[in-house]
């Protein structure tokens, strides 16, 4: 059984890409994806709702997690893939890193790991706190998909949670599997993001156009492979899927630090360097004071 | 060789098992005193260093424990898992008068006893609703404070919110008390947040709080006994000899005392304080907002006693000094007929102490009263200012530890070989079956009061107990087999 994991920034559109790249694996494995956001929004495109009941929502309503059932909370989705929300609290009470740990703590404990192929974990934002490290710790996720962009601070996510991987990749087993680009139609976009990384010591291992077919699909809570499956977006997807399932180019990413990613971001234009940035600023300041 | 040589050899010996970054650390907390220097030239209130055994305790332990919990018919809740609470149940003795579950709480242990789920989802619904369920179940408490453990200040509950709702909805002080035990090196900490607490959320509030007694009428002779938690009953032969000698109580905060007595405090003329390191921050306090001067004394041994009783009764008039006086005088054949008694059993012996806020400098005059000697002596938790307080009372060669380890006190009581240590209770056992004589003096082992002429009767028998026992005779210490 491969364990892998999506991280990226949020909104990147993270858990429309994993979803849809999970929904093209399931053609061919039997997957289960764990949804490790509060918000819990990583299966819905499976399932056709909004929300499913998450572990942690229903562990607060019986009182502990312990007098949850699995099937209550683990539901067949589009093609048989598993569903599972770990759920969290409201926004600024508890605290979601321990939500996290309890939830994976209770799938295990309850087998819902038995006779899979592929477990996804989608993980929100950045690796913040020990509880969202939870799922590339030692005998979880082994191979971390990183969802970003050309955009500036898409990157910056992608650095940070290279830094959460390369300390999990010492003490643990987990290992960079490469970059996933959802296009944002940025300028150099493919350019940027495979000197990105490069820079990481990894490969950008596909580039997702950007196509309304996306916003089609997830109007009808579905992903692409489900509503169009002949779209060549569908395809795209597959592709995608295709290299995960057959990637064998897993590293120990080697972060870059903020200068190094501003250089880079420099280089292509987004930025300007720094006696650009003064000429700026002058120019500015000459304009106000008249 | 002097015994300051010795002393400071042995030091430098002790040293010699850690390692040198550890050996450099400990170095700075460990001296003999001097004649004449100021302080003991020790560090203090520092990290204890990883890896060794350190006997302090943590913020909640300061807060809950020793500050607000002898406040008797207040609930203080643990706020978080049961266990602090659980361990921290009745662990200081502190007496009291009332009927504990009616108007008195002190020997009950009110937890919020957090889950897996009040973690994540964060307690505050849970610590309203507990708040609420005491209010039915103990309608004549009067107050609550809220220790907040660990977890509460990781996931950053918001206690001050829920404290300050339910303060309106009962019209009684709710208290929140951030005394999160990971914050600051000792339970000293706790002890000054718990302080700050009282003046952040009790004494603004205290006229609108406070029940005066009927009749009361502001006199010159008002005071506070402060930072007497009353264990094993020392607060009341305290009380007894200030009473005696023409002054009137009005407030015991916090042994024996209730939450109206805290919000008497304000009203009184001079704060009596005796342990500093625990409430010299509200006595200061106090002292900036209200004008209300502060003092410490000390009721450890009559001779001490003698000399604290004349230095209170200095702040009043010729009447307090002349009852003083003639308090002195009542209680001295007495104290003469004691230590006929057990000086002779007593004379020369010699003492190791390790203990917490005052007891380390104030216990001493109770010892050399029978003629006892102590030739070592160290806080847990205290400061700088402990230290050189510490100074007017012991003498030249004075071995002085500051947080000390185990492995340390352990090889200083084998090369010093004192007659009795007096600690707490991790270190009992293992002097003991070292055949050293032991008597804890957190808890007085069991014991008490040691406070006052009535305290000394029991502390003299005491010693004698421990010291002159037979069983020791009949064990070997192992390193001298």
């Amino acid at each position: 059984m491969r364990q892998i994991a999506f991280y990226g920034k949020g909104g990147i559109g993270k858990s429309t890409t994993s979803q849809n790249t999970i929904a093209a694996l399931s053609e061919t494995e039997r997957v289960m994806i764990v949804g490790c956001d509060p918000k819990a929004d990583s299966t819905r495109l499976m399932l056709h709702c909004k929300a499913q009941t998450t572990i942690l929502s229903l562990a607060a309503e019986r009182g502990s997690v312990e007098d949850v059932e699995l099937e209550e909370v683990l539901v067949p989705g589009y093609n048989n893939v598993r569903c599972v929300e770990s759920g969290g609290p409201e926004p600024g009470v508890g605290c979601a890193g321990r939500g996290i740990i309890t939830a994976i703590n209770f799938l295990e404990e309850e087998g819902a790991y038995e006779d899979l192929d592929l477990v996804s974990y989608d993980v929100l934002g950045d690796v913040v706190c020990g509880g969202f490290a939870m799922p590339i710790r030692e005998g979880k996720a082994q191979e971390i998909y990183i969802v970003t962009s050309g955009e500036m601070m898409a990157m910056y996510a992608a650095n940070n949670i290279a830094r959460g991987i390369l300390k999990y990749a010492q003490s643990g087993g987990v290992r960079l599997g490469g970059l996933i680009c959802n296009s944002r139609k940025v300028d150099k976009e493919v350019e940027l993001i495979e000197a990105l990384a490069e820079k990481l010591g990894t490969k950008m291992i596909h580039f997702v156009p950007r196509d309304n077919v996306v916003q089609r699909a997830e109007l009808r809570r579905m992903t692409v492979i489900e509503y169009e499956p002949e779209h060549p977006q569908a395809n795209e997807y597959r592709a995608l899927a295709d290299k995960i399932k057959n990637n064998k180019d897993l590293v120990i990413p080697t972060p870059i630090t903020m200068d190094e990613l501003e250089d880079l971001l420099v280089e292509f234009g987004f930025m300007d360097s720094d006696e650009e940035y003064q000429k700026v600023i002058e120019a500015d300041k000459a304009t106000t004071s008249v | 060789m002097t015994t300051v040589e010795n002393n400071q050899d042995l030091i430098k010996e002790v040293l010699e098992a850690y390692p040198e970054k550890a050996a450099k650390k400990r170095q700075k907390h460990l001296d003999v005193y001097e004649e004449n220097n100021s302080d003991c030239g020790v560090k203090s209130n520092k990290k204890s260093v990883p890896g060794v055994m350190t006997t302090r305790g943590c913020a909640y332990a300061g807060a809950k424990g020793v500050v607000w919990g002898p406040v008797k018919d207040m609930v203080h809740i643990s706020h978080g898992p049961v266990g602090c609470g659980y361990y921290s149940w009745s662990g200081r003795r502190n007496y009291y008068v009332g009927t504990t579950g009616i108007d008195s709480f002190g020997t009950m242990q009110f937890t919020s006893d957090f889950q897996e789920r009040d973690i994540v989802f964060g307690g505050d619904k849970k610590l309203a609703k507990l708040l609420d369920e005491l209010e039915v179940l103990f309608p004549l408490s009067q107050g609550t404070t809220i220790e907040s453990e660990c977890p509460v200040g990781l996931i950053g509950d918001d206690i001050e919110a829920v404290a300050r709702a339910k303060a309106k909805e009962t019209g009684k002080p709710v208290v929140p008390v951030r005394c999160e035990g990971f914050r600051g090196v000792s339970q000293s900490l706790g002890h000054h947040i718990a302080n700050d607490t009282v003046r952040d959320w009790v004494l603004p509030k205290a006229d609108e709080y406070r029940k005066t007694p009927e009749g009361y009428e502001p006199g010159p002779y008002d005071v506070n006994i402060i930072g007497d938690y009353n264990i094993g009953g020392d607060a009341w032969p305290s009380r007894m000899l200030l009473e005696a000698m023409g002054l009137r109580v009005i407030s015991q905060f916090s042994g024996d005392g209730s939450f109206n007595e805290v919000v008497m405090a304000p009203l009184a003329k001079l704060n009596l304080i005796h342990c500093y390191r625990s409430m010299n921050y509200l006595c200061r306090h106090m002292e900036e907002t209200y004008g209300i001067g502060w003092m410490e004394f000390n009721f450890f041994g009559p001779t001490q006693i003698a000399k604290s009783l004349r230095s209170i009764a200095a702040k009043f008039d010729e009447t307090i000094q002349a009852n003083a006086e003639r308090v002195i005088a009542e209680y001295q054949s007495n104290m003469d007929a004691i230590i006929a008694q057990y000086r002779p059993r007593l004379e020369g012996k010699t003492v190791m102490m390790m203990v917490g806020g005052l007891r380390p400098r104030h216990v001493i005059p109770a010892f050399q009263d029978l003629g006892m000697d102590v030739i070592g002596t160290g806080y847990e938790f205290g400061h700088g200012d402990d230290y050189k307080r510490t100074t007017e009372y012991i003498k030249e060669g004075t071995i002085i530890y500051d947080d000390v380890s185990g492995h340390e006190f352990e090889e200083f009581a084998k090369k010093l070989n004192p007659d009795l240590i007096a600690a707490g209770i991790k270190e009992k056992y293992v002097f003991q079956k070292m055949a050293l004589p032991f008597r804890q003096m957190h808890s007085w082992d069991y014991s008490g009061p040691y406070h006052g002429y009535h305290g000394f009767a029991v502390f003299a028998r005491d010693m004698d107990l421990a010291i002159n026992n037979p069983t020791w005779s009949l064990i070997e210490n192992p390193w001298q087999k």
